[in-house]
């Protein structure tokens, strides 16, 4: 199955939880902020939300950063 | 000796007490560990970060590795936000990241100049504090735009003191000091900083609070440079608080006239 994964389409073989992902990706989830379908996850829903084909998935983090930068996010 | 970086000249936003009035970034920086020894050296107490997508290609280290937030407060920005939606989508991810409700709002208007889209700009306002966020808006030196954003329930104000990396220094004075004197919350001058006397200016004309980034990341000394800025904030502070004397177009002798030899 495939979900749309920061902009990209990202294969999956079956549903899985959000924390399953996260963890098979490497990532710390504490230190990042989940968005599937344009709802932003609460961290605590990690591992009951399961991602079907066809989700659309954001996930971010906190990144160098001052005053205003020209790039566009 | 009193001085404005004790306990008895606090900066105080939304109810949260700050002894440091100068902000940093944490962009543009040579290295994590130059970023992270020139937030020590201006004793800085908040800094802001940029949400972005995590790479999920290669491994990298976390920004939050290099900031002690047991004491500084982290400021997620929306930068890079060109509409009121996507900006106010950005403060929410922010959120979930960093589980605080502090936002520092951008909704930038124009990429040539990065001044804010100010209508946006409040309505966006608007919307995060019905959510529930404290919000610090970037805006530009406009007084009827900072009271907006009060009225939309900004906590503090934050206005462009130049372009976003030009090091201008401050451009317009009086609109800064307009600002001041109608603002019931803080003052933060954001962006324009070049050298730690536009700094010290900026305060001197009743800034609450500095915030900058550039000209410490980009300086040929970034730690050097964050130590003159902290300086420079508290003298400007200082200078505020010590009241300046009347400009005069003639001298006014310092020396006494009489007893002069000769006379």
């Amino acid at each position: 199955m495939t979900i749309r994964l920061n902009g990209d389409p990202y294969e999956l073989t079956a549903p899985l939880t959000v924390s399953a992902l996260l963890t098979a990706l490497a990532v710390d989830a504490r230190r990042v902020a989940v968005e599937l379908n344009l709802v932003v996850l609460k961290r605590a829903a990690f591992d009951t939300t399961m991602i079907h084909a066809g989700d659309t998935m954001e996930i971010v983090n906190f990144v160098g950063g001052g005053a205003p930068d020209a790039t566009r996010g | 000796m009193t001085t404005p970086n004790s306990a008895s000249d606090p900066l105080v936003i939304a109810g949260r007490t700050f002894t440091s009035r100068l902000i940093l970034g944490t962009g543009k920086y040579p290295s994590h560990e130059l970023m992270q020894a020139a937030h020590r050296a201006a004793a800085t107490e908040m800094v802001t970060v940029a949400v972005r997508r995590v790479d999920i290609t290669r491994r990298s280290a976390s920004l939050l590795d290099f900031v002690d937030t047991s004491s500084i407060t982290l400021l997620p920005n929306t930068a890079g936000c060109y509409t009121a939606a996507d900006a106010v989508r950005t403060a929410h991810l922010g959120r979930e990241a960093g589980l605080s409700n502090w936002v520092k709002l951008e909704v930038i208007g124009d990429e040539a100049t990065l001044f804010p889209d100010t209508a946006a700009l409040i309505e966006a306002t608007r919307e995060l504090v019905k959510d529930g966020f404290i919000v610090l808006p970037y805006t530009n030196d406009d007084p009827i735009v900072c009271r907006k954003l009060e009225d939309a329930g900004a906590v503090a104000v934050m206005p462009a003191g130049a372009p976003i990396g030009s090091g201008l220094g401050i451009q317009n004075l009086t609109n800064l000091r307009i600002i001041r004197e109608q603002s019931g919350v803080p003052v933060i001058v954001d962006a324009g900083v070049g050298t730690a006397s536009d700094a010290a200016i900026a305060m001197e004309v009743g800034a609450d609070a500095v915030l900058l980034n550039t000209a410490v990341a980009g300086a040929r000394d970034p730690v050097a440079m964050a130590a003159a800025m902290m300086h420079a904030v508290i003298a400007g502070r200082l200078a505020y608080r010590a009241g300046r004397i009347p400009r005069r177009l003639y001298a006014t002798a310092s020396s006494p006239i009489d007893g002069l030899v000769g006379g």
